[in-house]
């Protein structure tokens, strides 16, 4: 089984460029600046079918290809890659950043020269100071080589790459208050159309990418996109960073086929449920992801397969409910996180997200009444998509609506007994 | 007023942006990994250097949890209350850290050592429960080794 994005990663210290070099790195670099024109480069990669590894899936090919290019377009353009990762039970872009941080760096010189841009940004999380380390030591590295700067391999382009290290606050990952925090702004997230890839940062055309989806330019460029599409088991191409957290044997992080199925990975990789732990449902990728319950466990991981049960493959980071851990104060961790976090722009979120934790902990400390549920029913309807400015509120209803489905008998069982199940065993 | 060395970072900084006010939020992270904090009076000088009003460098010092508008410890103890850390039990270590240093979150010790707070998911879930330490990740955390980290940071 190919691995291409982790294969050189190694426990404790990341890839120099030396040692990237010997492993064939920076030639798709070479390849693309040197006989490929952007508009080839962005063909490629939208005939590859990468999809968005941040979560939301999105075509990555097609995202950049709505980049106005020529003459007639605004000189000035940026690329910026998402690195502040921040959904909860999430930790992918920290494993590839502090392994191998030159894949991203090729990755994004070869996106900024297919989108004509000559000056690109890390968006990274404050607290991951390891990768902060590694990557400004890797940036200056490909400086030194020539891969960054001016007159790139000789090929007349230039691209300066900057890292800007957030202050912190989960919004921060939605695109657009992404742009507006790295203008120096309260990152609140801005009204679509525009989009970023016609005004985006400081009002010229953007692009944001993820990291894992970085990592994936130079190989595809590379070894091409019938080779991509071949490493999946499903036919949406690649592999994928999977994790796995919570109560498991050998929780972690693995690299697999997009397409395998959620047991395999719980199972063989993950080890099982550790002894005296039963599963009870899955939160497949991150805290904005519904619950998969147990007897659906042989979904197939993949961006096409978790919508039909209700679901969707977010960052593919999972985190496994088990029978020991109340799942309504699971829940209202949950909603506790995403009630702090809301930019508190736009009142259904500001409002609803404060309501519905409140709800959650009085039901959890055995004050709730049934109409209590009917509430929350009410608010994964009145703070779902179309509803709020941005998609922070809709994410925080994902496992609610299907939290209130699974575990109706527990809520009713803390609503009558006055009290949470599970503290009173303790 | 903003020291030489603050002056000189902030502007070192700006070099990334066409703009000098887009400088904002790392000319905060600047200012308070100098002092710690952000007063009021720290809030003005930057605006002040950034030639923008007050209300708009404060309204941004207060939209983002990593800068404190208040005084903080020597020590900052951020402890992950995600959902992983959450199901591998960080409320009977956030208790007993409490219990400890006899603050709750939000708090910091009468000798001005350490100050809790809570921080979401750290994106170390495979090794929950986690928590920092000023700027230093600490994970799979124990009664024990957190006895032994409190002693570390004096």
């Amino acid at each position: 089984m190919e691995r291409p994005l982790t294969e050189h990663i190694r426990q404790g210290t990341a890839l120099t460029l030396k040692e990237y070099l010997k492993v064939g790195g920076y030639n798709g670099v070479q390849k693309a600046l040197k006989s490929m024109a952007p508009t080839d480069i962005t063909g490629l990669v939208k005939s590859s079918n990468l999809l968005g590894r941040g979560g939301a899936g999105f075509p990555t090919g097609l995202k950049w290809s709505f980049v106005p290019l020529g003459d007639g377009a605004p000189k000035q353009k940026y690329l910026i890659c998402n690195a502040d990762e921040m959904e909860p039970g999430t930790f992918k872009d920290r494993y590839l950043m502090e392994g191998n941080p030159h894949q991203l760096i090729a990755g994004m010189i070869i996106t900024s020269f297919a989108i004509q841009a000559d000056k690109a940004y890390i968006f990274l999380r404050w607290a991951y100071k390891k990768s902060e380390l590694v990557l400004r030591n890797a940036i200056e590295e490909a400086y030194e080589a020539g891969y960054l700067g001016k007159n790139i391999m000789g090929t007349g382009f230039n691209l300066d790459l900057y890292i800007h290290t957030s202050a912190g606050r989960y919004i921060c990952g939605e695109e657009t208050a992404l742009i507006n925090s790295l203008e120096g702004k309260r990152a609140i997230p801005r009204a679509k159309p525009p989009f970023p890839a016609v005004s985006g940062l400081f009002g010229k055309p953007t692009v944001v990418n993820n990291v894992e989806t970085l990592s994936w330019i130079s190989h595809i460029v590379e070894k091409g996109v019938d080779w991509f599409k071949a490493l999946s088991i499903t036919g949406e191409g690649g592999t994928k960073l999977f994790g796995v957290s919570g109560r498991v044997k050998s929780p972690g992080l693995w690299e697999l086929p997009l397409g395998i199925p959620m047991r395999q990975v719980i199972d063989e990789y993950a080890g099982g449920m550790s002894d005296g732990y039963r599963l009870r449902a899955v939160i497949p990728g991150g805290a904005s992801t519904d619950f998969v319950p147990a007897e659906q466990l042989d979904v197939k991981m993949d961006y096409a397969s978790l919508p039909p049960i209700g679901s969707r493959l977010g960052t593919a980071t999972m985190i496994i409910l088990d029978d020991q851990t109340c799942p309504v104060a699971f829940l209202h961790n949950i909603e506790r996180f995403f009630a702090l976090e809301s930019c508190g722009w736009c009142t259904p979120c500001r409002e609803g997200l404060p309501w519905v934790e409140k709800i959650l902990l009085s039901i959890e400390q055995g004050t709730g009444r049934e109409e209590d549920l009917e509430i929350l029913r009410h608010h994964t309807k009145y703070l779902g998509p179309g509803n709020t400015f941005c998609a922070h509120a809709p994410g925080a209803m994902e496992p609610l609506q299907s939290g209130l489905k699974y575990f109706h008998d527990d809520f009713m069982r803390h609503i009558n007994e006055k009290q949470c199940p599970w503290k009173k065993r303790n | 007023m903003l020291s030489e060395q603050e002056k000189q970072e902030i502007l070192e900084e700006s070099k990334a942006y066409p703009h000098l006010q887009a400088v904002c939020v790392d000319a905060l992270k600047i200012v308070q990994h100098h002092r710690g904090w952000v007063s009021d009076d720290s809030i003005q000088d930057i605006a002040g250097f950034l030639k923008m009003s007050v209300h708009e460098v404060d309204s941004v010092a207060t939209f983002y949890s990593r800068i404190y508008r208040q005084p903080v410890g020597r020590h900052v103890i951020l402890i992950c209350d995600g959902m992983s850390c959450m199901i591998m039990g960080y409320e009977n270590l956030y208790e007993y850290i409490s219990q400890k240093l006899g603050i709750r979150f939000g708090g910091t010790t009468t000798d001005g050592r350490f100050t809790l707070l809570p921080i979401s998911c750290l994106g170390d879930c495979h090794m929950a429960p986690s928590m920092m330490i000023n700027e230093e990740l600490f994970s799979l955390l124990t009664e024990e080794k957190i006895d032994e980290l409190l002693k570390r940071y004096q």
